[in-house]
């Protein structure tokens, strides 16, 4: 479908007015309503209508932070374990990119933890995952994956970002700047984060949920499980919400006043961000309470509402997504196992197994899953090689993540690594060719979906190009 | 005050071209080119399709493209214009079609013979020199009136002395005026009242702090070093000499020289090593697991993107992996200028250093005596003193006595631990090394040694020095205690010590404690305290070994008087002496030493003599109060240094770093050939003397080089956007080709070329800028007006736009009275969200709020914490500084709204706003909020906006008397205690009517 002429007009617009022209100014310039305040400044999306009809209306993309072993997860590899303390061959590691090992003796580690046929679709996983296993005909497993980057801080951004330089937007910011929001009284784009038990929780910079180049509006709000869920959201100590009412009521009508001589349309936008912000202070508390949630659904997921769990944060991002929030990313740490692999995978799997299978069940019951795009993916994962004889060290060149729900072929494995595990070889993926399958399942092109920034024409997907995976589209 | 130069007239009238004017290139063909063409058809040869180049004017009318003059036949004519979507150019692929308009400007342009013209911004600067019939006027607006002129439009009269006043403080100050200086200047009839007022702000210490702010974002200023733990380093001092250079008026190319190689002028200063920390500013990690080679091509890449957005507003950064697509910059201009940084000692990965010293006079004054005194001290050390002399003799008499009677013998530790995890290790010399890392506080070292030896008859535990001259013990002055010794053999039992001999005891610590039974932390052996004095214990046994077997025994050395009283290491002998009281107790020394001392003293030669020397002073009780003066001159310099500033700086290494060409930036491809420091070829050159290499001084005198038109348009048009809220370009970070061309380029050139012929005078720019009458004019405009030019391009207006996220903070304390208005000094610490720093580690780190006058400081101190930037400061769009930012954006969110309602600071500042209106905005409610007015918008209020206030106040003044818990918590928001002489409702009920104020839109904005 080609974008009307307005269309056009309206995203050169856009592009050329990129950093200098506040965003809330570019709301008043698409000319919508200005009767409700809160409403006219709802973000309506830049690509207006999608590029082709969407199979996703949103994401959640649960990131295993640390990478993942695939060895240990979803890559079985009987050769590799045939190879058990052998030399890892030169020929698989010579002038790769290497982190911690580096300038060690490379010996092969078989894998740590049993793996065992699931489902119709008889998709082999670590046998751990037991209730993964019961939804994992809904599942495609991408055994391919690669990345560039092998330390944890470029390797986040470059998921996120596609680029390994700060100051690019995360995926979150770019969908939510391309199909604009469901809800005026939430934030598009909601982070979670949660920590595991095992003590290897890496740290995650707030660059990794940035807006980078895009206007702020777009960067994700890190929804917390301590304090104030949003920052700065309570009311002032003693002051009730009428009081806080009262204020915002009075700004209100005095940036009215203002208005009506001065003609700014940055003062409407203050005025609606206001009203916004006072919603906020409404459902965002509703939105937490997840204890109104039966007995049932909280089994489900084996969660306490609030008690920080990624189970807990699965339920979270449930309840976004109904209430129409774009782009919903949990961090769960703890991945980086340098060391005892397999008590590390063990422990990751019991804090993780229950609550992926009961999002999926979740969201198949209230039938979201169709429109919802899940995304489980590391980093990067990890070497076949033993690192300190228990684990294992970070790597690149291939590992494994899986998509369900949103478009996705399920009951599907695709692509391959060696006989070792080493280096993914069959029907190879990088990070660039997941987000342009992402925006696909979204409705847009990643080719035409682009923000001046610097002079370029910035994507997401980069500029080297990218392959939407047609092969898993459902 | 320095005046502009004009001398010719030429003068073009940018407007859009009529169809009477011939097109000109840079200003309506370049865009469309460049924006459809150059990707495939550009200066990057790697992606050239079809071996086209329309960036060139001979190649693209080689190639028949362009036959100039005939539409006919220029294929270029041919592909855009056709209905074949296999031949149609731009291609549908690239989703860039062009429109009607566009196709007709390239026809018209080829039919009026398709000229060129060099990238504006790389041609010499344009500049006005005379402004016919108008040249009284200010330059600027001189040139302002030709453009709105020719476009049919007028300028807007001068705004009122009161919004003017509120302008140029914030503009040039970052603060509201003063009530009383508002009213002055209204009321200063003086012809120059409104020159004289521009001067007063230019003389203020804040006019630094309000210039730094841009700037502090283009270099990437930040506390923290930005990748994965995201640790402070130490690099505060670049801040204050960027506020000071301002506030001086440093030149802007002196300015320039010192941050890029300030260290390498000649006899360079403090001051311009400081400068020099501009090259230390990048990202840098300390992750485990990072490679080097990748780091140093990021380092690589973060310098030379910071080189191209500072000062040349070029997107170089692009070809790290290619030839640029659009500018002609190429691959090897990229490492050619990184090449420029190769001398830059830095390392790849890992902690960064604490870099220089930074002291102000007072500090340098108390350094240079401290060191003095440890040279003095130091000195007397090492001079020769026949009594020290004569010990020494005795003591070399001693030891080989104890030599020559082999009395002790080395006994070999197969096994050493510690029962609660202390860490032993065994030495080659036999000798154990106690980790100081993970060392316990209360421990039990168990050693086991095998001998054959016959008819042992004593152990000696020998306390040994780490280093000469420290230990042995882990104690300041050495010491260290033993509680408890004992031995067991292979068959667990207890091996009776009769008696023990010391080298030193004290009476409250003598070696009988060490096998009395008791075990208790205050009862144990410990020798006379003397740093470096190496001390023994004797254990004489109560039976000897001599049943002619071999036998291992287990001794057990407990220590419980804390981990600061352990010994760091030992050696344990034995001895079959007989009599074994009267074995010599000597600590015999290293093999070294030793090896000097069996030399008879006339023949050693210097060296020899000098070691032993030093040695004998380090470790002997004599020398005792010499060297404590001097380890207490010592720790008097290291205590008094760490209480000076330090700052990242660079240092230049004498064999710099190899740079090749990475291919496609890959860092693991060795293949590229290596480069020297070469400026990007497309620009004029640098002279220097033939085979001379040149260095980043060399770079820094170019790019401030009259020859160089990119600098001063890049730095003016910057500071424009301080002054009218959008550049002249509004594309401030890349004035390359798919930048913004300037609307009024004559007038962005006229002033580079000022700023840059006559001195690069800063403070002379914005003055020109300031007394404009273009500054003047009033931001007020129709609906008609605002719909035809949004953005105040043609700038028949002023701007209005939101204060910066630093100046939102200034405003709100200062309006409150609490800003505490230093200058310079470490950043500091305003309230913070608990928890919010929950996602760093290594290690995690709990944020402390800053109390006192550090809680109240301007809003550029904020400690820049790269990966979690102060939440308030991220709401209204300071940048992380993590990659350099020419420019930022101005949004416009719930969360700035969620900042001013709720943040703490704003609450606490409305309360301090608070209680000054009720002390000194007169008694009556309407007479206060007319204060208040004034205070915080520099104007009173109209009746209708007093009235809505007015109602809050009743309101809440009524709901506050009811509910005294809530009143209570209300007012004790922040550290700041509220007046106690005060009614807590009126305060309650004014800090409502207060948070108003700090909310309005007007409070925000500048107009």
């Amino acid at each position: 479908m080609h974008p009307s002429h307005h269309e056009i007009a309206r995203r050169t617009f856009l592009g050329r007015t990129g950093l200098t022209i506040g965003a809330a100014a570019l709301g008043t310039l698409l000319n919508t309503s200005s009767t409700r305040a809160a409403t006219a400044d709802k973000w309506p999306g830049v690509i207006q209508p999608t590029h082709h009809a969407p199979k996703a209306k949103r994401v959640i993309w649960l990131t295993m932070a640390g990478g993942p072993s695939h060895l240990e997860t979803f890559d079985y590899k009987p050769e590799l374990a045939k190879q058990h303390g052998q030399p890892m061959p030169e020929s698989f590691t010579k002038g790769q990119q290497i982190a911690q090992l580096q300038g060690q003796k490379l010996n092969c580690f078989g894998p740590q933890l049993g793996f065992k046929k699931f489902g119709q679709s008889g998709q082999e996983i670590c046998e751990l995952f037991e209730q993964i296993g019961t939804v994992v005909d809904e599942m495609c497993i991408i055994r391919s994956m690669t990345t560039e980057a092998i330390n944890h801080d470029p390797a986040h951004m470059f998921m996120n970002t596609g680029s390994q330089i700060a100051g690019r937007p995360s995926m979150g910011s770019w969908t939510t700047y391309g199909l604009g929001a469901e809800t005026d009284d939430l934030p598009m784009f909601v982070v979670l984060t949660s920590l595991g038990k095992g003590g290897q929780n890496q740290p995650i910079a707030a660059r990794q949920w940035s807006s980078g180049f895009l206007p702020s509006r777009f960067q994700g709000v890190h929804l917390r499980g301590k304090g104030d869920p949003v920052l700065y959201l309570s009311n002032p100590a003693g002051v009730s919400r009428d009081q806080q009412g009262d204020i915002v009521s009075a700004v209100k009508t005095l940036n009215g006043q203002l208005d009506s001589t001065l003609h700014d349309p940055e003062i409407a936008t203050r005025i609606a961000q206001y009203e916004m912000a006072y919603q906020m202070q409404a459902s965002v508390p509703e939105l937490m309470n997840a204890a109104s949630e039966p007995q049932s659904v909280l089994d489900l997921y084996g969660c306490q509402p609030g008690d920080g769990s990624f189970a807990a944060n699965c339920l979270l991002a449930r309840r976004l997504a109904e209430r129409g929030v774009r782009f919903i990313q949990l961090y769960h740490k703890d991945w980086d196992h340098h060391g005892g692999v397999k008590a590390g995978v063990e422990q990751k799997a019991a804090e993780i197994d229950r609550a992926c299978m009961a999002l999926i069940r979740d969201l198949k019951q209230r039938d979201m899953l169709k429109d919802t795009l899940i995304v489980w993916a590391g980093e990067f994962g990890r070497t076949p090689m033993s690192q300190s004889g228990t684990g294992r060290d970070h790597h690149n060149k291939g590992f494994s993540i899986w998509m369900a729900g949103g478009g996705v072929k399920g009951g599907l494995s695709y692509g391959a690594t060696d006989e070792l595990g080493y280096a993914a070889i069959k029907d190879v993926v990088n990070v660039h060719d997941v987000h342009a399958t992402m925006l696909h399942l979204l409705g847009i092109d990643h080719q035409r979906f682009s923000f001046k920034f610097q002079g370029l024409d910035a994507k997401l997907t980069g500029v080297e190009g990218a392959r939407v995976l047609k092969e898993i589209l459902a | 005050m320095k005046h502009i130069h004009f001398i010719v007239a030429i003068v073009a009238l940018p407007t859009l071209a009529s169809a009477a004017d011939k097109l000109q290139f840079n200003r309506d063909i370049r865009p469309i080119l460049a924006d459809r063409c150059f990707a495939c058809h550009g200066p990057d040869a790697n992606h050239r399709e079809a071996d086209l180049r329309l960036d060139d004017r001979a190649s693209a009318i080689e190639s028949n493209a362009i036959v100039p003059g005939k539409l006919d036949e220029s294929a270029l004519v041919k592909r855009i214009l056709s209905d074949n979507p296999k031949r149609i150019m731009p291609p549908p692929h690239a989703n860039k079609p062009l429109s009607a308009e566009q196709k007709a400007l390239l026809q018209r342009w080829i039919a009026e013979g398709a000229e060129y013209e060099g990238h504006w911004a790389y041609l010499p600067l344009n500049y006005a020199l005379d402004i016919p019939h108008r040249s009284k006027m200010n330059p600027i607006d001189s040139l302002v009136l030709n453009h709105l002129t020719a476009k049919g439009l007028q300028p807007s009269p001068e705004a009122d002395r009161r919004t003017l006043a509120r302008r140029l403080s914030f503009d040039l100050l970052g603060l509201p005026p003063k009530v009383e200086d508002v009213e002055a200047f209204v009321n200063d009839k003086s012809p120059d009242a409104y020159k004289q007022y521009v001067e007063r702000l230019l003389a203020s210490p804040h006019y630094g702090e309000r210039m730094a702010i841009a700037w502090l974002d283009a270099v990437r200023f930040a506390d923290t070093i930005g990748y994965h733990s995201d640790n402070p380093r130490n690099v505060y001092p670049y801040r204050d000499y960027v506020i000071r250079a301002f506030n001086e008026n440093k030149p802007f190319d002196q300015f320039t020289i010192e941050q890029l190689a300030g260290d390498l002028l000649p006899n360079a200063t403090q001051e311009q090593k400081v400068a020099s920390c501009f090259n230390r500013l990048l990202l840098t990690t300390e992750e485990g697991g990072a490679q080097a080679k990748d780091y140093e091509a990021r380092m690589l890449g973060d310098r030379v993107r910071a080189v191209g957005t500072v000062w040349l507003g070029q997107t170089i950064g692009c070809c790290q992996c290619h030839d640029h697509k659009f500018d002609p910059l190429t691959t090897r201009d990229f490492y050619s200028m990184g090449a420029f940084f190769a001398d830059v000692q830095e390392a790849a990965i890992g902690k960064r250093e604490p870099g220089m010293l930074v002291p102000d006079k007072a500090q340098e004054a108390e350094l240079t005596r401290l060191q003095a005194k440890v040279a003095e001290l130091q000195q007397a050390l090492d001079a020769p003193r026949p009594e020290w002399q004569s010990a020494q003799a005795a003591w070399e008499k001693s030891v080989l006595a104890a030599v020559q009677s082999s009395a002790w013998t080395t006994l070999k530790p197969t096994q050493a631990t510690g029962e609660q995890g202390t860490r032993l290790q065994i030495e080659k010399s036999n000798a154990l090394l106690v980790e100081a890392r993970g060392v316990k506080p209360a421990d039990v070292y168990t050693v086991t040694v095998t001998t054959a030896a016959q008819g042992i008859t004593a152990i000696k535990l020998d306390a040994l020095s780490t280093v000469v001259g420290q230990g042995p013990g882990r104690a300041a002055d050495g010491s260290f205690v033993l509680n408890e010794i004992s031995i067991v053999d292979e068959q667990k039992r207890s091996v009776k010590i009769a008696e023990v001999l010391t080298s030193s005891e004290t009476p409250a610590t003598p070696a009988a404690a060490l096998i009395d039974g008791k075990r208790d932390k205050s009862n144990g052996w410990s020798p006379a305290p003397g740093l470096g004095v190496e001390a023994s214990a004797v254990l004489i046994l109560a039976e000897p070994f001599d049943d002619g077997k071999e036998h291992t025994l287990t001794i057990r050395i407990e220590q419980l008087a804390g981990a600061d009283r352990t010994l760091g290491r030992f050696r344990l002998q034995a001895t079959t002496a007989a009599k074994p009281a009267d074995a010599p107790l000597v600590v015999l020394p290293p093999d070294d030493i030793l090896a000097i001392i069996k030399q008879e003293p006339a023949k050693r030669n210097a060296a020899q003599q000098a070691k032993l020397a030093t040695y004998f002073r380090n470790s002997s009780r004599e020398t005792l109060v010499a060297r404590q003066q001097l380890a207490e001159a010592k720790a008097a310099q290291t205590n008094f240094e760490n209480s000076v500033p330090r700052c990242l700086i660079a240092v230049s290494l004498p064999t710099p770093r190899t740079v090749r060409i990475l291919p496609r930036g890959n860092w693991m491809d060795d293949s590229g050939p290596i480069v020297q420091a070469a400026l990007p070829a497309f620009l004029p050159q640098p002279q220097l003397a033939a085979g001379q290499k040149p260095t980043r001084l060399d770079l820094a005198r170019w790019i401030v080089s009259p020859e160089n038109p990119l600098t001063a348009r890049v730095f003016v048009n910057r500071v424009w956007k301080q002054f009218f809220g959008v550049g002249l370009s509004k594309t401030l970070d890349d004035l390359g080709s798919q930048g913004e061309t300037p609307v009024q380029p004559v007038l962005l050139d006229t002033l580079a070329y000022d700023f840059q012929s006559a001195g690069w005078n800063v403070k002379n720019l914005v003055r020109y800028i300031v007394n404009s009458k273009t500054y003047r004019q009033v931001s007020t405009a129709s609906k008609e007006q605002i719909a035809r030019d949004p953005e105040n391009r043609d700038l028949a207006r002023q701007s209005r736009f939101r204060l910066e996220a630093e100046l939102v903070r200034d405003n709100a304390l200062a309006i409150s009275g609490l800003l505490v208005p230093k200058i310079g000094g470490p950043s500091v610490k305003p309230y913070q969200p608990e928890g919010y720093w929950e996602n760093l580690n290594f290690p995690t780190r709990t944020y402390q709020a800053d109390t006192g006058d550090n809680q109240y400081r301007r809003g550029l101190y904020t400690w820049w914490q790269r990966s979690f930037l102060h939440p308030s400061m991220l709401a209204f769009d300071a940048p992380s500084r993590e990659e350099c930012a020419a420019d930022r954006s101005r949004s416009n969110i719930p969360q700035q709204a969620l900042v001013l309602l709720n943040d703490p600071t704003y609450v606490e500042a409305a309360r301090a706003f608070a209680g000054r209106i009720m002390r000194d905005g007169g008694t009556t409610v309407d007479a206060r909020i007319d204060w208040a007015w004034r205070q915080a918008l520099a104007r009173p209020p109209r009746d209708d906006e007093r009235r809505v206030v007015a109602e809050v106040f009743a309101k809440h003044h009524e709901q506050f008397a009811k509910d005294a818990v809530a009143t209570d918590a209300f007012l004790k928001v922040g550290q700041n205690a509220p007046p106690s002489d005060i009614s807590k409702t009126d305060l309650a009920a004014w800090t409502s009517v207060a948070r108003v104020i700090l909310n309005l839109h007007e409070t925000i904005t500048r107009n």
